[in-house]
């Protein structure tokens, strides 16, 4: 939603990166304020999930010109755990296995490390089995999934909710979802739409990274982003989601050209 | 690797320290004159001298095993000092009459000699290079009939008990390095438990090597009667040099019927330098033999430390019913090499073994894992369990399972998981973008993998052997 009184949450200028010595990301700028839900769209390929990863930190990514203000704070500045800490939270498009270590005792540490950061209560095991299945109901889980090992043998659906849960136990300022919808069916879609719904609110933001429109049937965007060859080439309402979703995504790109022709 | 990894293996030994102190040490060389003089110094009777010349003649005629999955030059075994002993008074009558540096060296390394300041329930021999320094708790066991010794004072107190089960589990033949050791040993623990009694309290030796260019082989026996339990753990440390030591121990466990013998190992023997130069050779025959019905011998083992390990803690499994267990944790980094495993040699009826092992390997060192089950063709209805689970750390070290099964009897139901993981920038990635820095997340991941293991573990050593991974795999970050 659009707030009058919204604050600037993240604010990306002219980013550049690259992997393995490839520049995926050229010049792009990006703007979110608190309370919205923006959606970025694009082909394969595009640099959406890079864009993901380079917020969040990710070693394997180098930025090679541009700047990142979280909260009008350089994000560069700050090791990944820090971003964390800080508000930043990115809900993986593969979610990884952690065999051996129980799910409870993940989410427990992840919980009680963000809390010491803003200087809150730290739960014990117990304060913290409430208060994690209080959350999981949000999302239709059982408590099972407590005791199995992170991730392990959990299906697509079962990790995306795992990943939505995390966003609930830490209250971000910035979620980032990455591909949150795909390998999920219409039900378990329903339910993590559900979920990320509930948790948005005034103070915080959403960006959606996403191939389909399906998923903005239940999370309404404020903004609708198509991203091309490493940059935001165009921004629209949720309406530009449908228009993309009917005539792909080759017209948004031929349009741009002939934009950038006549500068 | 990435530096985040490597930092975490870079980590300072914290053991590496020499006491300064007197020492008897023995000329380098071995012959028979050299198992002579040792059984002189410790006064030994006449069949125990015996013992030890027939172990030297059957060990000339052995070759080094060279099957192990390790490397390392050939060690001459006439380069190193058989015999090794702080100077001391001939006979301590109380802990208030041992060298006081050699107290301060024991409490530096955390383990406290005063009775008085003692573990609360832990009895602990202390070897010092080859001889045993201190036992405390002595008197308070012998009121329910345990001896808890050193194996010289047994060899002169309690001959007769040394004297029958001596070699009985470890024949002196046995392998090149047992040979060696029932050659040559000078010292080590003694524990009998008398028939009935369950042992009230942890029993515990810690090993230390001092002296450079000595070898350390220590002799345990620990007998358990009818019905009788035990638990007991060894703890190992040594300094850092850069020449290489060699520690041969045998360690023979006997249970009869009904009998219950738990044996806890965290073994951190220094392990050289990031460049592999220097560390403990650690050359170990640990075998059990469940010999009555419903007897349970029980190995739980922490090995971190050592240059190159070679180790299989076994049990026979001769009694009806009888129980083997293994549960094994070894790590390596730098350069180190372990190739550990066990041995369940199934010939009673129902007989049943477990063996957990769990593997991780960091820098450029090399883990493997070589087990053997065997089901005689007595053992109808014998049972195996095993998994063996490897991790690696980065991206140079290497793991290996070498898993030998042999059944011959038909009604025998053998199972074997073996599974290999690797903690990789993704998930440390994944930990950190929920908040979680890198040494928490290791520290996590290796204690979920190890957690079977270290819940067989005393209460005490269990939080020990947790901060011993720590250290060994953590390092300041940054």
């Amino acid at each position: 939603m659009i707030y009058q009184d919204s604050k600037t949450i993240l604010e990306v200028r002219g980013l550049s990166a690259t992997v393995n010595g490839i520049e995926i990301l050229k010049g792009l700028d990006f703007t979110v304020k608190s309370g919205e839900v923006h959606a970025i769209m694009g082909p394969n390929g595009s640099g959406k999930s890079t864009f993901a990863k380079v917020l969040a930190g990710h070693t394997a990514y180098e930025v090679t010109a541009g700047s990142v203000l979280f909260e009008g704070k350089n994000l560069f500045e700050l090791a990944p755990e820090e971003r964390a800490r800080a508000g930043v939270f990115l809900a993986f498009q593969y979610p990884i296995e952690i065999p051996g270590v129980a799910n409870s005792q993940f989410l427990r540490l992840s919980y009680n490390t963000v809390q010491a950061q803003r200087g809150k209560e730290e739960l014990d095991p117990l304060e913290f089995d409430d208060f994690v299945r209080e959350k999981m109901k949000l999302l239709q889980m059982s408590p099972e999934f407590l005791d199995r090992s992170v991730n392990e043998g959990f299906s697509g659906g079962e990790k995306k909710r795992n990943e939505i849960l995390q966003m609930a136990l830490l209250d971000p300022r910035l979620a980032i979802l990455d591909e949150t919808d795909s390998g999920l069916d219409i039900d378990a879609l329903r339910i993590v739409s559900q979920g990320v719904n509930q948790l948005a609110n005034k103070d915080n933001a959403i960006v959606l990274v996403t191939h389909y429109q399906r998923l903005l049937n239940y999370i309404v965007p404020d903004f609708v982003h198509v991203m091309q060859a490493g940059r935001i080439i165009k921004t629209g309402d949720k309406d530009l989601a449908l228009e993309l979703e009917s005539r792909g995504y080759d017209w948004v790109g031929a349009e741009h050209q002939a934009t950038m022709a006549t500068v | 690797m990435s530096e985040v990894l490597q930092n975490f293996v870079d980590q300072p030994y914290k053991h590496g320290f020499v006491t300064d102190i007197e020492s008897d040490v023995a000329p380098k060389g071995l012959d028979e004159g050299t198992i002579r003089m040792i059984s002189a110094k410790k006064n030994e009777p006449e069949w125990l001298l015996e013992f030890r010349l027939k172990s030297y003649q059957a060990w000339l005629k052995m070759e080094e095993p060279a099957w192990a999955n390790v490397h390392y030059p050939k060690i001459d075994l006439q380069a190193i000092s058989y015999y090794a002993a702080p100077k001391q008074k001939p006979k301590l009558n109380s802990m208030d009459e041992v060298d006081p540096e050699l107290l301060r060296t024991f409490e530096k390394l955390g383990v406290p000699l005063h009775e008085r300041m003692a573990l609360a329930g832990v009895a602990v021999d202390v070897v010092f290079d080859s001889v045993s320094v201190a036992t405390t708790y002595k008197a308070k066991l012998a009121e329910v009939g345990i001896i808890f010794c050193s194996m010289s004072e047994a060899v002169l107190e309690h001959p007769e008990l040394v004297q029958k089960y001596l070699g009985t589990v470890v024949p002196t033949g046995d392998n090149f390095y047992a040979a060696l050791n029932s050659a040559v040993f000078t010292d080590g623990s003694f524990c009998y438990i008398p028939k009935g009694v369950k042992c009230p309290m942890e029993l515990s030796t810690y090993f230390r090597i001092n002296t450079e260019e000595t070898g350390q082989f220590e002799r345990t026996l620990i007998i358990a009667e009818e019905g009788a339990s035990v638990s007991y753990l060894e703890g190992c440390t040594a300094p850092a040099f850069s020449s290489n030591q060699l520690h041969a121990a045998v360690v023979e466990l006997v249970a009869l019927d009904n009998a219950d013998i738990k044996y806890s190992t965290v073994q951190n023997w220094y392990a050289g330098d990031e460049n592999g130069v220097g560390g403990v050779y650690n050359f170990v025959t640990k075998r059990g033999m469940a010999k009555g019905v419903n007897s349970r011998i029980s190995w739980t083992q922490v090995e971190t430390g050592s240059a190159v390990t070679w180790k299989y803690p076994s049990v026979i499994l001769r009694g009806d019913n009888s129980v083997g267990e293994f549960y094994s944790v070894a790590v390596t980094n730098h350069l180190q090499q372990a190739d550990t495993g066990t041995k369940m040699i199934h010939l009673g009826k129902n007989t049943r073994s477990t063996i957990v092992s769990k593997g991780i390997s960091a820098g450029r060192s090399n883990n493997s894992y070589r087990g053997l089950v065997r089901i005689a063709p007595t053992a109808a209805g014998a049972r195996n369990y095993s998994q063996c689970d490897s991790m690696l750390i980065g991206d140079q070290s290497g793991a290996n399972t070498f898993p030998y099964i042999q059944v011959r009897n038909n009604t025998a139901q053998v199972e074997h998981e073996a599974s290999t993981s690797k903690i990789g920038e993704d998930q440390l990635f994944y930990f950190a973008q929920r908040g979680v820095d890198a040494e928490a997340a290791v520290s996590m991941i290796i204690n979920g993998f190890c957690k079977d293991v270290f819940k067989q573990l005393p209460m005490e050593f269990a939080v020990e052997a947790t901060q011993l991974l720590g250290l060994k795999l953590e390092g300041s970050v940054g």
